[in-house]
């Protein structure tokens, strides 16, 4: 069959839809014991029962029709909709910074189509200049799709093609890379680029959207702004993540892609910077740096490419009453490494231990990170501490939990030897393991507090 | 240029000119319209009713209803700036465009008791409330709509900023429906369910501030057909519509809690409409104005396009001047050029007579061009002189040097703007497409109300393509258990109890009372319960309590239910239900007070019938010795006066005029 005229029927409704002759864009007429209803039959979506059909009335509203009450139905005309951006050719400006657009999917990418509300992904460079024609005074622009996925589906095989696809563009001369990417795991993304893509001499920059692009309120066209700045104009030659600072339409942090983290779900101002500052604050004019100390941009095109990767790596959230067979299933499955997520200063309970021993014995190497997010692993304070760690498990300093598992899967990739793993572990390749915490590298504001409430007042979040 | 057509220059006076194209039109006051006066215009009207549901919680968070702050009563403050999306054609909606234009900062102040993140979009919809969505289709049911099978949340966008997520959540309930009016059925397109928008505390230059207690409260929406073809006919729909929604009891009332968008139109005209009109009592004025405005503006297209050679290259000239070749002793020019504004003038070339051309009862074209320049340029008024002012503000000779300057023909009209550098561009485009658009006729805007019945621009008027799905909400259905159910809640309808009341020889005045308040299920409730004359009762409520609640305060909440007790009070304790209204205002002041309190209150004592009646004899003898008059009735009357106070509460005054009679 050519094309699909009943798109997301099932069932019921698609009985009533064969039976009256009736198609998916097609004007219909409908009686029904609840009175007469007209409009244009839309696809319906996959997940939604099978008892209902919807119709897009005059008035430019979406309903449904129970289809039990349908008493006689007629299409009376046919008209498909054809929902395309419209491309405009993206300008080029002399003197302008030549940025590149990587495209992985994710909503800062994406256009719903407005009749079915499916996601049309908007990506071409006359598509983000039709959307946001800004852009063109900030740099020259050329795109990339590289995949279409949501950000949860992100994964090892797409941050070695993204190593791959960014060294190619350096190697090509470009003045920054911009990556469009969904929001969920754009922190995982961000330490997987800063192991793979070392040395970089220009800024390569990952940036989101939480709001979709088709809300007037989006987030969008703000980010990636800041970020096609941050990329063509910026001297920070980094794996930044780039995303609103404060909630209201301000300005940008720019974060190190090892100590971000999404601490939001839903939140414009969700992504901050754990246990340290920002690099940087950026708006449409200019980038101001928070950090002094920063890798620097480069006129040469010297880049280390690193793109390895080993998926027999896990992470273990850690819960008391954790039972040993979750360890033993584990490497009994051939996993080589393991990231724990401890309470506290890092740790878990002793019924653990001679499964941790057992995993140790059969080549599994274990890092321990934190629940709490901020601190360092502490295993020397208590008993508990010094045992787990004389039975193999290594602490790793104030490494994110996420930032280990990318890092120790990356490490995995390229050796199974534990030593020279610790090595890769433990040796800091941007901050992801910080010698010391600033006193402002943990600041969650308590409301209620008169003083927090004075400045939130103050100052627009 | 045809000169012919233009105004004679020397004895050109703008009122004249008001006064005489006012004549042109044909405007008259309300007061004298006709009926026969709209059918000339072709006068078109249709409405869309918004009311605020009574809930305990918003639409599509937890955050309390109908809770209000002061403007400064906030917890923090986040900012905004709205960017047009692309509509499901590949363009961009005009009033999306137009707020574009405007580059508006917009701020909306939370306060942590009314507003929670997802107020500010910055977390997405909760399930839908479904007391608000029982309440809504209670209200469908009453309005005879066909109720859909299946609710679909969509997004209806607004650039303005009135809604934080730059779209509002909206669903229908119900469509083609139908009310009755007094000697027509007005057809209903639709009914939906939406969420309520911020509420503005400012609009000055580019920033607009506002508060976000309303945001989010559930609110109906009912939209009839374009059918009403008098400014009284649009008000008794409004009013009609305005007692359903009250009659289920489901809805708030007070200031602002249901509100009117207006639209009108005329033959050649286009539909304008009229937003938040909160008193009915205002519509029928604000729309017979509108109509006769763009008939108004008709008669002004019709007059350009006589006029001018080449309406398709119609352009303004513009040029800057400076101030000292001029003579600007103007306050509000000449505080501009502390700020370093910058000061245009503008000729518009076959203007003459149009600037100051009748558009409202004491409103010019020229007020259209100002009002575009303070919405779309962020201009706040005064923002600019014209050559066609009744009171000129600036000396005359100015505007000869301008002519000089354009080398402007007789026929042509100047302007003099002063603006920020940055506000010139927007502001220029912004004359020069107001008045192109007065060579087209009306242009499709929404304009807020004075009430006075004048209006002024507001926005451009959105197109039908800014709907689309909301992605965040599950469709809900509506199954025909669930329907069958509210349907038993639903109460009779509106026409029915009107047509009841005159049953009962209610008097006619008193039904707008009864049923603004929604007090008719009292009046059944006494008559059916306490078999209580429903001519008593019904005027006991529509002119006693009417006149009580307008000269007395209450202390307390003032609970109409009460009414209830008052009456089954009298008839328990055997007093005379008359006496209801002695005790009324007392009863109103003091709701708390127990009854026999009241009647202590106003020194009620109660007596048996004998004893009042045995004094009729005494009286009798004494109103002969008086002997005021020699007519019996005369007689009675002075009799029942002078027992009246004793009387009442204790015997019926028809039984006194009888046993007077007797005696």
């Amino acid at each position: 069959m050519s094309e699909d005229i009943f798109q997301g029927y099932k069932g019921k409704a698609l009985e009533i839809l064969k039976k009256y002759n009736v198609r998916v864009w097609g004007q219909a007429s409908i009686e029904t014991t609840r009175g007469n209803f007209e409009g244009t039959v839309l696809p319906r979506s996959e997940n939604d029962d099978d008892f209902h059909i919807v119709l897009k009335i005059i008035t430019g509203y979406n309903i449904g029709i129970d289809v039990g009450t349908i008493k006689d139905m007629k299409e009376t005309g046919y008209q498909k909709a054809n929902y395309k951006i419209p491309e405009k050719e993206f300008p080029t400006t002399e003197g302008l910074p030549n940025v590149k657009l990587f495209g992985t999917g994710g909503t800062i990418a994406s256009r719903l189509d407005y009749r079915t509300g499916a996601v049309i992904p908007a990506f071409s460079p006359g598509e983000l200049y039709g959307a946001v024609p800004e852009l063109a005074d900030i740099c020259n622009l050329t795109t990339e799709k590289i995949f279409a996925v949501f950000s949860e589906n992100m994964g090892p095989d797409q941050y070695k093609a993204l190593a791959i696809a960014i060294g190619k563009e350096i190697e090509n001369g470009i003045d920054g890379i911009v990556i469009g990417h969904g929001t969920d795991t754009l922190h995982h993304t961000g330490a997987a680029l800063t192991f793979m893509v070392q040395n970089s001499p220009i800024p390569i920059v990952l940036v989101g959207s939480q709001r979709s692009s088709d809300r007037p309120s989006s987030d969008a066209a703000l980010n990636l702004m800041h970020a096609m700045k941050t990329a063509g104009d910026s001297d920070i030659a980094e794996v930044m993540v780039c995303m609103f600072g404060p909630t209201s339409d301000d300005y940008g942090l720019l974060h190190k892609g090892t100590r971000v983290r999404k601490m939001h779900s839903s939140y414009r101002s969700t992504f901050r910077t754990i246990g340290d500052t920002p690099l940087a604050t950026v708006n449409r004019d200019k980038i101001t740096p928070i950090k002094k100390d920063y890798k620097q941009r480069r006129k040469d095109r010297n880049v280390d490419i690193l793109p390895y990767f080993s998926d027999k790596v896990t992470m273990l959230y850690y819960y008391p009453g954790m039972k040993p067979d979750i360890i033993d299933t584990l490497v009994d499955n051939g996993y080589k490494g393991i990231v724990f997520v401890g309470t506290g200063l890092g740790h878990v309970n002793k019924e653990l231990y001679p499964a941790i021993e057992r995993a140790t014995k059969k080549g599994v190497v274990m890092y321990m990170t934190l629940q709490t997010l901020w601190g360092y692993v502490h295993m020397f304070v208590y008993d508990t501490g010094r045992d787990m760690m004389a039975k193999g498990i290594i602490p790793s300093g104030n490494m994110l939990p996420e930032v280990a598992y990318i890092k120790l899967g990356w490490a995995l990739g390229q050796t199974e030897d534990p030593e020279e793993i610790k090595k890769i572990m433990l040796t800091p390749i941007n901050d992801e393991i910080t010698t010391r915490e600033p006193y402002n590298g943990y600041l969650i504001y308590q409301g209620g507090v008169p003083e927090v409430e004075d400045f939130i007042k103050k100052f627009r979040k | 240029m045809k000169k012919d057509k233009s105004p004679e220059t020397k004895d050109f006076n703008p009122k004249q000119n008001y006064e005489q194209t006012l004549k042109e039109v044909g405007y008259i006051p309300r007061k004298k319209a006709k009926k026969a006066d709209y059918e000339r215009i072709g006068f078109m009207s249709g409405l869309e009713v918004h009311q605020q549901l009574k809930t305990k919680e918003k639409l599509f968070c937890h955050c309390p209803a109908g809770i209000f702050h002061k403007h400064d009563d906030f917890n923090a403050e986040v900012i905004r700036h709205m960017r047009p999306t692309l509509s499901e054609l590949g363009e961009y909606d005009g009033t999306a465009l137009m707020e574009y234009r405007t580059r508006k900062e917009i701020v909306y102040r939370l306060n942590n008791e009314t507003a929670c993140t997802y107020e500010i979009d910055d977390t997405p919809p909760f399930k839908i409330d479904r007391e608000a969505l029982g309440y809504a289709l209670e209200i469908s049911l009453l309005c005879k709509l066909n109720i859909v099978g299946e609710v679909h949340i969509t997004r209806k966008q607004y650039l303005d900023g009135s809604i934080p997520a730059g779209f509002q959540r909206t669903a229908i309930l119900g469509v083609e429906g139908e009310i009755p009016l007094k000697n027509k059925k007005v057809r209903l397109i639709q009914l939906s369910i939406e969420e309520d928008s911020c509420r503005e505390i400012s609009d000055i230059r580019h920033q607009r501030i506002y508060k976000t207690d309303r945001l989010g409260m559930p609110l109906i929406e009912t939209v009839t057909y374009p059918e009403m073809y008098t400014p009284d006919e649009l008000k008794e729909a409004a009013e009609y519509i305005r007692f359903l929604n009250r009659s289920t009891g489901r809805v708030r009332v007070g200031s602002g809690a249901g509100r009117e968008d207006v639209n009108v139109s005329c033959k050649g005209g286009t539909r304008v409409e009229i937003k938040g009109v909160s008193y009915n009592k205002l519509i029928p004025e604000l729309s017979h104005i509108e109509g006769f405005r763009q008939w108004a503006l008709l008669n002004i297209k019709k007059k350009l396009n006589d006029r001018a050679k080449d309406t398709d290259n119609w352009k303004i000239q513009h040029q800057e001047i400076d101030y000292r070749d001029f003579d600007l002793k103007y306050e509000p020019i000449t505080n501009g050029l502390i700020d370093k504004y910058r000061i245009i003038a503008v000729n518009l070339p076959n203007f003459k007579g149009i600037l100051s051309h009748f558009t409202q009862p004491g409103k010019i074209f020229a007020n259209e061009i100002a009002d575009r320049l303070k919405v779309i340029a962020c201009l706040e008024k005064p923002n600019m002189v014209h050559s066609e002012e009744f009171e000129p503000k600036i000396i005359e000779d100015n505007y000869t040097k301008i002519k000089e300057l354009f080398n402007a023909s007789e026929d042509d009209a100047q302007i003099i703007i002063w603006a920020p550098d940055e506000d010139i561009k927007t502001a220029l485009e912004t004359i020069e497409e107001r008045c192109l658009m007065a060579f087209e006729g009306v242009p499709q805007e929404t304009r807020k109300s004075f009430t006075d019945g004048t209006t002024i621009f507001e926005r451009v008027l959105p197109g039908a393509d800014r709907m689309y799905p909301d992605t965040d909400s599950a469709p809900i259905p509506l199954e025909n258990e669930y329907i069958d159910k509210l349907s038993e809640n639903v109460p009779s309808d509106v026409i029915e109890r009107y047509n009841q009341l005159k049953k009962w020889n209610v008097p006619e005045d008193t039904f707008t009372f009864i049923f603004r308040n929604n007090l008719y299920p009292l009046i059944e409730k006494i008559v059916k319960e306490l078999r209580i004359n429903p001519k008593f009762i019904g005027t006991f409520i529509g002119h006693k309590l009417k006149f009580v609640e307008g000269h007395y305060t209450s202390s307390d909440v003032f609970d109409y239910c009460k009414i209830y007790d008052l009456f089954k009070y009298l008839i328990d304790e055997k007093l005379e239900i008359q006496l209801s209204k002695r005790m009324l205002p007392v009863f109103f002041q003091y709701p708390k007070m127990d009854f026999d309190s009241i009647l202590t209150s106003i020194n009620f004592k109660s007596l048996p019938k004998e004893e009042i009646l045995s004094k009729i004899s005494f009286l009798k003898q004494k109103f002969k010795e008086i002997k005021t008059s020699k007519n019996d009735q005369v007689a009675k009357h002075w009799i029942m006066g002078e027992l009246q106070k004793t009387a009442i509460g204790n015997i019926a005054p028809n039984d006194l005029a009888k046993a007077i009679d007797q005696n």
